[in-house]
């Protein structure tokens, strides 16, 4: 039997395999393991971003600095390797610690001063994106041993597609994301917190830890996603990643996320993101199509999961008063 | 008093939120394999003591003894460890989580670092059929009635506290095969020698469940009784009087006269609302102050809310001066010359943001629509006016309201309505949580407005208060018009008389 709240995610993952297999129709070389491995090459940062996002919007909460700290991150990376010399491995563990701090910094905001999400995590995006310009403006190319092995390190599939460490990486992120989602104390207080914060701390949960750990993890991913995107680039360029912190935010609310919070899955998310790698692929395919038809179907398909939560919520309020009747 | 019985005890409770005091020295103790009711109206003091005791609010002043050990819970979670869990009325579960999810959310079983549902879906199995609920554990706690999830909230409580459980307002919104399922399992826990305090304000649940009552009154103590001993005409003289003896009618009869003679122009006929209040009549003279009497729960806002277009009526009509009116909004009803001064002053009657001048001049605007606004030269004026004749203070139409005392908003509510010159102007609890003088203050401007030709309907918690402003008193209870008292009948007696009676053969 599906759960009600389960249902946005079936749709989702109903709406990918439809449209997948409309693409496979018209271009029959989309069912490949070449172009599946491209998809989760190209949209491994995106990925690994948005299964933070997927915290933040479950508590109810949002996250906009993500396309700043990525930014943020990759400059750094590519000026401390690039620039200074230091090692890749020594570089990545800095800027994961300062983004995961950053984001630490934020939850604290949100919780003890109790200012909004939206507010803090927007002031949060520009001083990312401030602190970006004032490392480099110019896009600074990165080149090391080291980073060379990861870029050369992929699984080759049967029929020609790579698995590459990226996409590796991103799938690892998605299986531990929905470990700790489902199958820990924190990943049920998130849902908690996001289903009634008031209830939540009256039945013991303890909000602040929680709220700063969710910010904290959403700040690491960020940080990762940005050393993704700049193994993906080989370079760092401070206004890169743009509006990314949107881009993650429609992958999680298509993968039937409620934005009020409370209701979701991680593994929706990764569907969210497949969809919007299916039709960039399709618009490569496709070959005539302008990329800003990827921009018009999400937008579209926005729209539509909205409106399918909003339908799904009032079904079950009127399940609610049905389930009164229904008594023991 | 050392009993060994005695499970929690406290001590001269004390308690003020800004320098409003919410309990004064309040004693309460509870003791072992005991149902214990906590009464009161509105603003008593009930929800205080109780948060007081379940570690939400600190205490000001006083002591709490749990199983004769001094405690003082700083937070709900270490209150649980200590041994109170509590349920309350709507915010208690989280529907977005299953059954079992819900039961261990804290404390979920693990394995290996992750939780293990299997066990905690057999544990939650084990722990519901204690309670004879045998349901999918597994399904959404949204997905079930209201009384199912009360028992999933004392199973969790229970579970988590085992020594003291508090109840607020547990059978608000159950019907009453759900109540009988509840009390049932609030017995088989007394049994089980737990301490039980259950806040309701249905009398007969009261005596049916409760072994001894205790009664707040305006933050303060009225007594700890035995059920058994104490007629129910009693229990109500502890909530709403003081003492009967004290009770004088400083009315001035020559009045009524006037008033029988005159036509009534305000009238109400079989209006109610299903599930509301019961259709019931009413007729409203010029000059006129009808009091609305009945326990908390009874129907008195709910009859205040239809009379004002706030809930739509749906039977009977209301007719002012022999024309039929349809009162759907409160729009309606302040073009049909109706004010209306709300219980909840701080969520419904003031912006506490605004102004006083911008306060007063809100109700005068919205009758004039919002095209036409009124110049802040204009507001300051009127402001200005109401300062000076209802002494409100500061006197400063600048001030944001929420500076002011509690007895100045609700001069500067009352400002608000006077200012459209309303026929009829609705006051529910006019003087909760305003201190003596402004109480007096107000009482007399009551008897002045009347006196003007206005209408006035007041509703209060407080019998003196009603029976020392109003010609007459409409008595409510179970949401229906059981009672209409009139000249020398309108007595605090007559008016819990009533109340009594209507419980007995309520509960026969």
């Amino acid at each position: 039997m599906i759960h009600t709240r389960n249902l946005p995610f079936v749709a989702t993952l109903g709406i990918f395999v439809i449209a997948y297999a409309l693409c496979v129709l018209q271009f029959p070389n989309m069912l490949s393991t070449r172009v599946i491995g491209n998809l989760l090459t190209d949209n491994a940062f995106l990925g690994i971003a948005a299964v933070g996002m997927t915290f933040v919007i479950l508590s109810g909460g949002i996250d906009l600095s993500i396309g700043s700290v990525i930014a943020f991150t990759s400059v750094f990376v590519a000026v401390m390797v690039g620039t200074l010399g230091v090692h890749p491995l020594t570089a990545f563990v800095a800027v994961l610690v300062i983004s995961t701090l950053f984001g630490s910094l934020m939850g604290a905001m949100i919780r003890y001063l109790g200012i909004p999400p939206f507010v803090v995590t927007l002031a949060g995006m520009f001083l990312a994106r401030g602190a970006a310009y004032l490392i480099s403006t110019e896009s600074v190319p990165i080149s090391h041993p080291f980073i060379d092995t990861i870029q050369g390190f992929y699984y080759r599939f049967p029929g020609g597609g790579r698995l590459t460490a990226l996409a590796m990486l991103m799938l690892l992120v998605f299986i531990i994301g929905t470990l700790i989602a489902g199958r820990t104390r924190f990943g049920a207080n998130v849902y908690a917190i996001g289903g009634n914060q008031q209830s939540a701390e009256l039945m013991g949960v303890s909000v602040g830890s929680t709220t700063v750990g969710i910010y904290a993890l959403s700040g690491f991913l960020s940080g990762l996603a940005g050393i993704a995107y700049t193994l993906y680039t080989s370079s760092g360029y401070s206004l890169a990643t743009v509006g990314v912190e949107l881009d993650a935010i429609a992958a999680v609310v298509i993968g039937g996320t409620l934005l009020t919070g409370g209701v979701g899955l991680v593994a929706g998310t990764f569907v969210g993101i497949l969809i919007q790698g299916l039709i960039q692929t399709y618009i490569v395919f496709d070959g005539t199509l302008s990329s800003w038809w990827t921009k018009i179907v999400i937008g579209f398909l926005l729209f539509v999961f909205i409106v399918l939560q909003r339908a799904i919520i009032w079904y079950s309020n009127r399940k609610l008063a049905e389930g009164r009747l229904k008594g023991v | 008093m050392s009993d060994s019985n005695t499970l929690l005890e406290a001590r001269s409770i004390g308690k003020a939120f800004l320098g409003n005091v919410a309990l004064d020295s309040v004693d309460f103790t509870l003791e072992q394999g005991e149902i214990h009711a906590l009464l009161g109206e509105n603003g008593a003091g009930k929800s205080t003591l109780i948060k007081i005791l379940t570690g939400v609010y600190s205490r000001d002043r006083g002591t709490i003894y749990l199983g004769g050990v001094e405690v003082s819970p700083a937070n709900v979670a270490e209150a649980q460890t200590l041994g109170i869990g509590t349920v309350y009325q709507e915010v208690n579960l989280l529907e977005n989580l299953t059954v079992a999810e819900n039961l261990f959310l804290g404390r979920q079983p693990r394995r290996l670092g992750l939780i293990d549902r299997p066990k905690m879906r057999r544990r939650s199995k084990a722990l519901l059929a204690r309670y004879g609920l045998d349901i999918d554990v597994d399904a959404l706690l949204s997905s079930y009635s209201v009384a199912v999830r009360q028992i999933v909230a004392i199973a969790r409580a229970v579970d988590l506290s085992g020594k003291v459980l508090v109840l607020d307002e547990p059978t608000a919104s159950l019907d009453a095969h759900e109540v009988e399922m509840l009390f049932s399992v609030l017995r088989k826990l007394r049994e089980d020698g737990l301490g039980i305090i259950i806040i309701t304000h249905f009398l007969n649940q009261v005596y049916a469940v409760a072994d001894r009552v205790t009664v707040l009154r305006n933050g303060r103590l009225v007594g700890t009784r035995k059920l058994a001993e104490l007629p129910q005409l009693e229990l109500i003289s502890m909530m709403l009087g003081r003492e009967l003896q004290h009770i004088t009618r400083d009315h001035q009869s020559q009045d009524e006269t006037v008033k029988d003679a005159a036509e009534a122009t305000i009238r109400f006929e079989g209006y109610g609302r299903r599930g509301s209040v019961a259709p019931f009549d009413l007729d409203i003279r010029p000059g006129e102050v009808v009091g609305i009497a009945g326990l908390l729960g009874s129907g008195r806002t709910e009859t205040a809310f239809l009379l004002f277009g706030i809930d739509r009526a749906d039977s009977g009509t209301a007719i002012i001066d022999r024309e039929k009116i349809t009162l759907s909004s409160p729009e309606a009803a302040i073009a049909a010359g109706f004010g209306f001064c709300p219980e909840e002053r701080k969520t419904d009657g003031i912006i506490g943001d605004f102004s006083v001048a911008d306060n007063i001049a809100l109700a005068i605007q919205a009758r004039q629509g919002w095209a036409r606004p009124i110049s802040s030269r204009e507001k300051r004026t009127i402001a200005e006016n109401f300062i000076k004749s209802l002494d409100i203070r500061p006197a400063d139409p600048e001030r944001p309201i929420k500076f002011l005392s509690g007895g100045n908003q609700q001069k500067a509510i009352l400002a608000r309505w006077l200012a459209t010159e309303p026929r009829l102007l609705i006051l529910d609890e006019p003087t909760r949580g305003i201190d003596i003088g402004a109480h007096a203050e107000i009482l007399k401007m009551i008897e002045r407005l009347c006196a003007q030709g206005m209408s006035l309907v007041v509703i209060s918690s407080e019998l003196e208060e009603l029976t020392a402003v109003a010609h007459r008193v409409i008595v409510l209870s179970d949401r229906r018009h059981i009672a209409e008292l009139a000249g020398d009948q309108v007595t605090a007696d007559n008016i819990m008389q009533a109340i009594a009676a209507s419980a007995h053969t309520e509960a026969a």
